[in-house]
């Protein structure tokens, strides 16, 4: 399987040609490249999938890891380096079909909305170099390759945000979510240094008895590496970069901060599995519970922002929450004792990538069509869009966990371990469902139905529907979304790669349609109407937690405060008043006493011949009495 | 005649043709010229050096040869490579090569600016050439003296006290390096200078512990060691554009050479003992630097903090004493030559335009000058460690091999280096926030134009050299692991 490596070096070509002489190009031969090269990326990643689950199982049963490439790329010492090359593994083949899945599908429906937009050329360079590195990413043969590929996918996010580089909010959003998560990377890195330290290699798979002799170092290790995953996957406290990251174009929205790089560090924590529950299960316990209050918050703030995207951003928050408790309730590597999370985990993280980037792509229509973000803005376009409307409605059943949708089974999973974990991990994990169901669909009410869009004067500004390169991913994001649930998934990953048959705990799957249903139907009742007024008189009565929400609990406010008041105010400014004042103002008052000492001294160097001949007979007088009187 | 003596002949061929030359096209000619043979002659020396190396050669320096200057202290002209001399001899020509370029429209005394340049160049390629002590001295002086007169004459703003304050600091020390190579001149018996052949005795440990400090001070102000940096902001801000290229760019790697080969090859025992004082202070540069920057105002300071920050963490890195951290320190060394380099000539270029430094007065350069913002945002990648250019290579080589250091004092100042990572995102993505996003607010902005041939030309070699080593680093990076191996056995011995 050498020609893997054509997945990286494709993209790479891509962004290289489109990156230095895109201008030369029209901005539809520049996307079309781009495009082609992702079309040709896609079929080699599902030959290679095909290739790979179809081969013959090993002895234990499992899937073998295969490594066709790698190659040293930086050696630090004979056991340390850097490498470079391909893994594929049960995870990293299906994330390999996900990734090229949704960038073709952002590939194609860009072309609609980005039409005309200044810099096409230069967005779809972007592009490729983001799915190079998202690939190089998940096929990394070694821990410092996944950072390199990490750093790189941290850089393409933050030149895609800041892709509308004069909007002051974009240069923002850009700004802080590259400092974010390059703060968790630091953990990151030493977490690497650790690791690198205790095992003697960078590689995935260092020897069961070094291991065993590490002790708490690799526990430390282990946790510090989640820290850079929580920063990336926008886990509490490090979330705050991933909703003004909406300010780059909805189809990067809908690549990288929903489907793909967000869940690098699910895919993080489930590369570095076999480690965490066999060396640091009580870190596994810190993942789960960041995971479950993460899920908790973002659901709780999206149920009341208003702006579509911000309501899917955090929609996204709350659903990779559930992938990281998926895997933090994890307590053996057996599928049937307690290892179901991590097959949950990855499932959900697959048929989350499908109906996300369907919801996110959805809103691009929506706000291409009406021009705003705002649900204000919004009602009633039902008429107006009815492929994007079925394509939302299709997603938000998926999402809420209604059957025969995709995320209904893929939730029930992890709603299943979550149970046999403890009681109250199930329950609050339900009461999550619940919430999501019923702000998936306020959102929905809000956009679709609720009161009839104002025709403006003028009918240039009747909302349309979105042209058909946009609506072709839209269709065919749905239609997976509606098969993908019936994937015998643990068939092809599971915690310990054996075989594993998807029974669905009837119990688990009856109350969750159930809360389902009955959120759906609250939300149906608040927000179907014309007018809301219900919803309108608990925001009234409660307007301190609703304010509250809406302003995201004030974390942001507590960032501004720490970087402007403390690193700035408190930090930075001090030192450079101390470098200029003190250490550069002593050398500056050395070379003024030099100088003040030359000034009072140089009267004695005259050139009065009266004066020396004065000095010369006093010192000879003054010798001569000294030598009389002594 | 061994063929290392062109580096400094040259430079010697170009000041005469300089001297002859009547107008500025003459002017022009013979330094693309010489910069072209200068970096010929480089890439010439890599591809022997390696070739002899792949052959079998295990001296530690190659193409050595020794002529007697003055005998009655044993002062030879002494001239060898090995690979941490051929990649700063590669460094220096591509610096002095886009250096050129970057001084194409240089209007006032033409003539006379190139003659200090050569002068300049000619000083540098001599210390990296030279293996005795008293030859480097010399050449370390030669680089020196020009600076005074480049800043002075050719500079902006507060030029004379920058210049001023410059030299006496730089010349404060020499005055130690001065005193330094004399001790260890004759604590190795007064037989030799020859760096190669004193390695081979034994100082006395008290004669070391006396001028272990004073040598590496005196590097170390070249080397922007702490509190010794303060030359640094207000040198660059002064000096003219190729010149705070060079002097960024190659000067400053000087200091870090001179720690490493003279200070803790041939006075490795008090190295040892006094490590910790040093790595206290340069941990503190790197950290100290770095927020510097993030509240400076004008280009140059930002990038003179920032050099400060990645300078420290050279001398950081040569302190640890292992394999791993010094390549990395050697390939920082490098990386930030080729960076700062870039930064340089593209402040140089942004100011002839704006005739402004201060970032609180520019905004939406992205707009204008299109070329020239995307060259600053992919110096700014690489200043902050993006992998794929230079910086990512250098730093992590650094952090892996301090790490390696098995005790709680190393690593915690390993991990309080690596914190200037985020620190370095946060001023550097300012900056580009700041001066090439948004929209643009001065009117008189729109009117600006884009980069010409010749600042086009010294940015993509630049950055070519910056993607060729962060992309393929393991060429070089074996190349400098090779020759650190007789130090580093001498510092652990």
């Amino acid at each position: 399987m050498e020609y893997t490596i054509l997945l990286l070096i494709l993209p790479f070509l891509s962004f290289l040609l489109l990156g230095l002489t895109g201008t030369e190009f029209k901005p539809k031969t520049a996307g079309l490249i781009g495009t082609a090269v992702l079309g040709i990326v896609t079929l080699l990643a599902y030959i290679t999938a095909v290739l790979y689950f179809s081969r013959e199982r090993g002895a234990d049963g499992t899937f073998q890891t295969l490594i066709p490439f790698n190659a040293t790329w930086l050696p630090f010492t004979e056991t340390l380096k850097i490498e470079m090359g391909i893994l594929l593994d049960p995870i990293s083949v299906m994330m390999l079909v996900v990734i090229s899945t949704v960038s073709l599908m952002v590939h194609i429906y860009s072309f609609g909305y980005m039409n005309g937009e200044k810099g096409f050329q230069r967005y779809y360079a972007f592009l490729s170099l983001f799915t190079m590195s998202m690939l190089g990413l998940v096929v990394a043969t070694n821990i410092f390759q996944m950072y390199v590929f990490w750093e790189l996918v941290g850089v393409s996010s933050y030149l895609l945000i800041g892709f509308y580089y004069t909007k002051p909010a974009a240069i923002a959003a850009s700004k802080k979510a590259f400092i974010v998560t390059r703060f968790a990377d630091l953990g990151f890195l030493i977490g690497i240094l650790i690791y690198g330290y205790v095992t003697g290699t960078f590689s995935f798979g260092p020897q069961q008895q070094v291991l065993a002799a590490a002790g708490s170092l690799l526990s430390l290790a282990l946790g510090l590496m989640f820290v850079g995953g929580a920063g990336k996957s926008a886990m509490f406290p490090l979330h705050i970069w991933l909703p003004d990251a909406m300010e780059g174009p909805t189809p990067v929205s809908a690549l990288i901060h929903a489907a793909t790089m967000v869940v690098a560090g699910v895919y993080l924590v489930a590369r570095m599995f076999p480690l965490f529950i066999g060396y640091a299960p009580e870190t596994l316990h810190v993942v789960a519970y960041v995971g479950a209050f993460t899920a908790l918050y973002a659901a709780i703030v999206a149920c009341v922002q208003t702006d579509i995207k911000r309501v899917l951003a955090f929609s996204t928050i709350s659903q990779i929450g559930f992938m990281m408790v998926a895997l933090g309730v994890c307590t053996s590597n057996d599928p049937h004792a307690g290892g179901l999370g991590y097959m949950a985990s990855m499932f959900h993280l697959f048929t989350h990538a499908m109906f996300k980037a369907l919801l996110f792509l959805g809103a691009g229509a929506i706000i291409h069509a009406v021009h705003s973000n705002e649900m204000m803005n919004m009602g009633g376009l039902r008429k107006f869009m009815p492929v994007t409307h079925i394509t939302f409605l299709i997603a938000c059943l998926s999402i809420a966990g209604i059957p025969p949708f995709s995320g209904f089974f893929s939730k029930d999973e992890i709603l299943t371990a979550c149970f046999r974990y403890s009681p109250f991990m199930g329950v609050l994990m339900t009461f999550i469902a619940g919430l999501t169901a019923f702000y998936m669909f306020r959102l929905y009410y809000n956009i679709f139905w609720g009161k009839p869009y104002e025709v403006s004067e003028d009918s240039s500004h009747m909302p349309h529907e979105a042209p058909k390169s946009m609506t072709f991913p839209l269709i065919f994001l749905a239609a997976l979304t509606c098969v993908a649930g019936f994937i015998p998934f643990g068939r092809f990953i599971s915690s310990n790669g054996e075989s594993y048959t998807i029974h669905l705990s009837i119990p688990v799957a009856l109350t969750s349609i159930c809360v389902a249903v009955v959120a759906i139907l609250i939300a149906t009742f608040m927000y179907k109407g014309a007018t809301q007024p219900v919803a309108d008189k608990l925001a009234a009565r409660f307007n301190g937690l609703h304010r509250a929400a809406y302003k995201r609990f004030y974390i942001d406010e507590v960032y501004q405060f720490i970087t402007h008041k403390i690193i700035f105010r408190c930090i930075s400014t001090p030192i450079a008043w101390f470098d200029r004042h003190v250490i550069d103002g002593f050398m500056n008052s050395l070379a003024w006493v030099t100088n003040m000492t030359s000034m009072s001294i140089r009267g004695l160097q005259s050139g009065n011949v009266q004066q020396y001949t004065i000095v010369f007979l006093g010192g000879t007088l003054l010798l001569v009495l000294i030598l009389l009187l002594v | 005649m061994n063929f290392l003596s062109l580096f400094v002949l040259i430079p010697v061929l170009m000041m005469t043709g300089l001297w002859l030359a009547r107008n500025v096209q003459q002017v022009r000619m013979v330094m693309v010229t010489g910069a072209s043979a200068l970096l010929a002659l480089a890439v010439v020396l890599v591809t022997l050096y390696l070739s002899e190396r792949a052959g079998g050669a295990t001296e530690q320096m190659l193409f050595t040869a020794s002529h007697v200057w003055y005998a009655p202290l044993n002062i030879h002209y002494a001239v060898g490579v090995d690979g941490i001399s051929v990649a700063m001899l590669m460094l220096s020509a591509i610096i002095v090569f886009t250096g050129v370029f970057a001084s194409w429209k240089m209007q006032t005394m033409p003539k006379e600016y190139f003659l200090w340049f050569c002068l300049l160049s000619l000083g540098v390629f001599g210390f990296f050439i030279s293996v005795d002590l008293f030859t480097m001295f010399m050449f370390y002086e030669v680089a020196l003296i020009p600076m005074y007169l480049l800043i002075g004459v050719w500079g902006s703003g507060r030029k004379e006290y920058s210049a001023m304050k410059l030299t006496l600091m730089l010349m404060g020390g020499s005055a130690f390096i001065l005193m330094g190579i004399l001790g260890i001149y004759f604590g190795a018996g007064a037989t030799t200078m020859n760096i190669t052949e004193i390695a081979q005795t034994h100082i006395p440990v008290e004669m070391q512990r006396v001028f272990f400090p004073l040598t590496f001070i005196g590097f170390g102000v070249l080397g922007a060691l702490f509190p010794f940096h303060t030359w640094s902001p207000d040198g660059h801000a002064s000096a003219p554009t190729a010149v705070s290229m060079l002097h960024a760019g190659v000067l400053m790697k000087l200091g870090g050479y001179g720690c490493f080969r003279i200070a803790m090859y041939l006075m490795p025992d008090a190295a040892r003992e006094q490590a910790w004082i040093f790595l206290l202070l340069t941990a503190i540069g790197v950290v100290y630097g770095a927020f510097s920057a993030c509240v400076q105002k004008d280009l140059k300071y930002i990038n003179a903090y920032s050099s400060v920050s990645h300078c420290s963490l050279v001398l950081f890195a040569l302190l640890m004493m292992t394999r791993t951290s010094s390549t990395g320190a050697i390939l920082q060394m490098l990386s930030h030559g080729l960076m700062t380099a870039l930064f340089f000539a593209l402040i140089g270029m942004i100011y002839g335009r704006t005739h402004t430094r201060d970032i609180r007065e520019m905004s939406g350069l992205m707009k204008v000058m299109p070329f020239l913002s995307v060259c600053y945002v992919i110096a700014g990648l690489a200043n902050l460690g993006l992998p794929g250019l230079s910086g990512f290579v250098a730093e992590m080589t650094i952090f892996v091999g301090s790490f390696a250091v098995n005790d709680v004092f190393h690593r915690t100042l390993t991990i309080i280096a690596t914190t200037s990572i985020v620190i370095t995102a946060v001023y550097i993505l300012r900056l580009i926030g700041k001066v090439l996003y948004g929209n643009v607010e001065n009117a008189e902005h729109l009117k600006l134009t884009d980069a010409t041939w010749d600042e086009k030309l010294t940015l993509i070699c630049l950055i070519v050299a910056i993607a060729g080593l962060g992309l393929m680093p393991w060429g070089v990076s074996n190349m400098i692991s090779e020759s650190v191996l007789p130090m580093i056995a001498s510092l652990n011995f």
